[in-house]
């Protein structure tokens, strides 16, 4: 692919998410476009959604154990039937340098997928992400907007999506 | 018998020597909360979880002017936790260990922090366990030591991360509890009221991501430096995260017959909470709590829980081996190999 194309398959999109169960749902919508060997950036205030929407894509992987917040333990990893996927969480990362210390090398690589919440905590030791999503409070609701190198896959995505 | 324990599977570098007569000998905590360096500065987070550059003068200041051959057998957390860091506290609790031509074994976390209480003199289990830290909300019938039933855990945040966040949404310091409870004593009750996450749920699991967006929520109709404001919210957050806490623990109670609580993890700490699950001793029901010291990830409760499985007969480990992932109920009674 040279640079036109790829800027040409780029794409874009933002949505209103009215509800926890919504941003779940929208997580799931996500996981049939998601490909080993990527990475998908949550970013967004605290209580914005960001591991709601990891649980809905994770469980969309056939996980059905618990899907909790790794804002403590830094990375929770799962085992699907698609990829290994690690949920990162870097909140707690004051100094970016201290991603090393997790060995972050270790998981980036040919057959996982990598969900990072805060990835700009990890300053600009991660790999580009394949799709960025962008959550924000509105009203009692939430923004997402979503910036994705698949535009092909994103477009899926919404559209299954808004048939609920 | 006297074991050295070796914590090192998140944030805190800790060293504890316990002997199988005369209790805790003496430890060392190296913890990323309110540390200073000799020149004033605030030791980064990088700092603190660089285990590698604590464990050697936390050693030496655990030991004093003791020998090492004081030391019968080495204890280290083997998971679970981050691999990197697990990796660092069993390498060298396995040297160390080789280099005295003395045994050394791998302690599950949770277990240790479970087991902390027959410290200070608790019976051992049966009982029931709350654990409750910046990483873990569990309920768990200990049945005996390496049985365990897990009976509830918590489907999103941890109870002791909720405290954390909600300190940060109002602008309080790390670790959030104590700073949500100073902040709670002035707050004015009824407010607001948050409704007690997973009330009308059956089951004995917990949820705390609701409770901090509502935290949130309502802070957003307060002024920035509305001190009373936030008084009143982190009063009700407390009021509805430990009235979860403790209603999951009366219910488990009545359900299982059992008559002895156990409160464990870092958030055991906060004075609420023990206050509100002394309320459910009485009427042949004990409540047991750590010591405050003992509550918070250390040294000592894993060198507790190796002695006590070395003590009932458990082979010690030929390697050092972690588990990033180790769910409590994968853990199998002491025994011999």
């Amino acid at each position: 692919m040279n640079a036109a194309q790829f800027w040409q398959a780029v794409s874009k999109a933002t949505l209103f998410i009215e509800s926890a169960d919504a941003m779940e749902r929208l997580g799931a919508c996500l996981a049939p476009g998601a490909r080993a060997a990527s990475s998908i950036w949550l970013q967004g205030d605290l209580g914005a959604g960001k591991t709601t929407l990891c649980r809905g894509f994770i469980r969309a992987l056939g996980y059905r154990g618990r899907v909790k917040s790794p804002s403590y333990t830094l990375l929770e990893s799962y085992s699907t039937a698609r990829f290994p996927v690690h949920h990162f969480d870097f909140y707690r990362i004051a100094d970016s340098g201290e991603v090393e210390w997790i060995g972050i090398r270790d998981y980036f690589d040919d057959e996982a997928v990598c969900l990072v919440e805060w990835p700009e905590r990890a300053g600009r030791r991660l790999p580009p992400p394949a799709l960025r999503v962008t959550l924000a409070h509105a009203g009692d609701g939430r923004r997402a907007s979503l910036h994705s190198e698949d535009g092909h896959a994103l477009t899926a995505a919404l559209q299954a999506f808004r048939r609920g | 018998m006297r074991v050295l324990g070796i914590e090192t599977s998140c944030d805190e570098t800790g060293i504890g020597l316990v002997d199988s007569s005369a209790g805790v000998v003496a430890e060392a905590l190296f913890s990323q909360v309110g540390i200073h360096r000799p020149h004033g500065g605030v030791v980064p987070e990088l700092a603190a979880r660089d285990h590698v550059r604590k464990l050697l003068p936390l050693l030496r200041e655990t030991l004093g002017a003791r020998e090492m051959d004081e030391v019968d057998a080495v204890a280290y957390t083997a998971g679970p936790g981050l691999i990197g860091a697990l990796l660092t506290g069993a390498v060298f609790g396995h040297s160390l260990a080789w280099a005295l031509g003395k045994p050394a074994i791998g302690v599950h976390h949770l277990e240790a922090h479970l087991l902390a209480v027959m410290l200070q003199g608790a019976p051992p289990p049966p009982y029931l366990a709350l654990l409750v830290s910046g990483g873990h909300t569990q309920l768990v019938a200990a049945h005996d030591i390496g049985h365990y039933e897990l009976l509830g855990d918590t489907l999103d945040d941890a109870v002791g991360e909720a405290f954390d966040k909600v300190a940060r949404m109002l602008g309080l310091g790390y670790p959030g509890g104590p700073e949500i409870q100073r902040l709670a004593r002035r707050g004015r009750a009824r407010r607001f009221e948050f409704p007690q996450p997973m009330a009308r749920r059956p089951g004995l699991d917990f949820s705390f991501s609701g409770l901090k967006t509502r935290a949130l929520q309502t802070l957003r109709h307060c002024g920035d430096d509305d001190d009373r404001c936030h008084a009143d919210i982190a009063l009700a957050f407390e009021m509805a995260a430990v009235g979860s806490l403790t209603e999951r623990c009366r219910r488990a109670l009545g359900q299982s017959g059992c008559k002895r609580l156990v409160a464990a993890g870092g958030v055991a700490a906060n004075a609420r909470l023990r206050r509100e699950l002394a309320k459910l001793g009485g009427d042949g029901v004990e409540v047991i709590y750590p010591e405050m010291k003992l509550c918070a990830d250390n040294g000592v409760m894993i060198a507790n829980a190796g002695l006590l499985r070395l003590q009932a007969g458990q082979t010690p480990d030929p390697l050092p081996q972690v588990r990033a992932r180790w769910p409590l109920t994968e853990l199998q009674p002491p025994r011999a190999a």
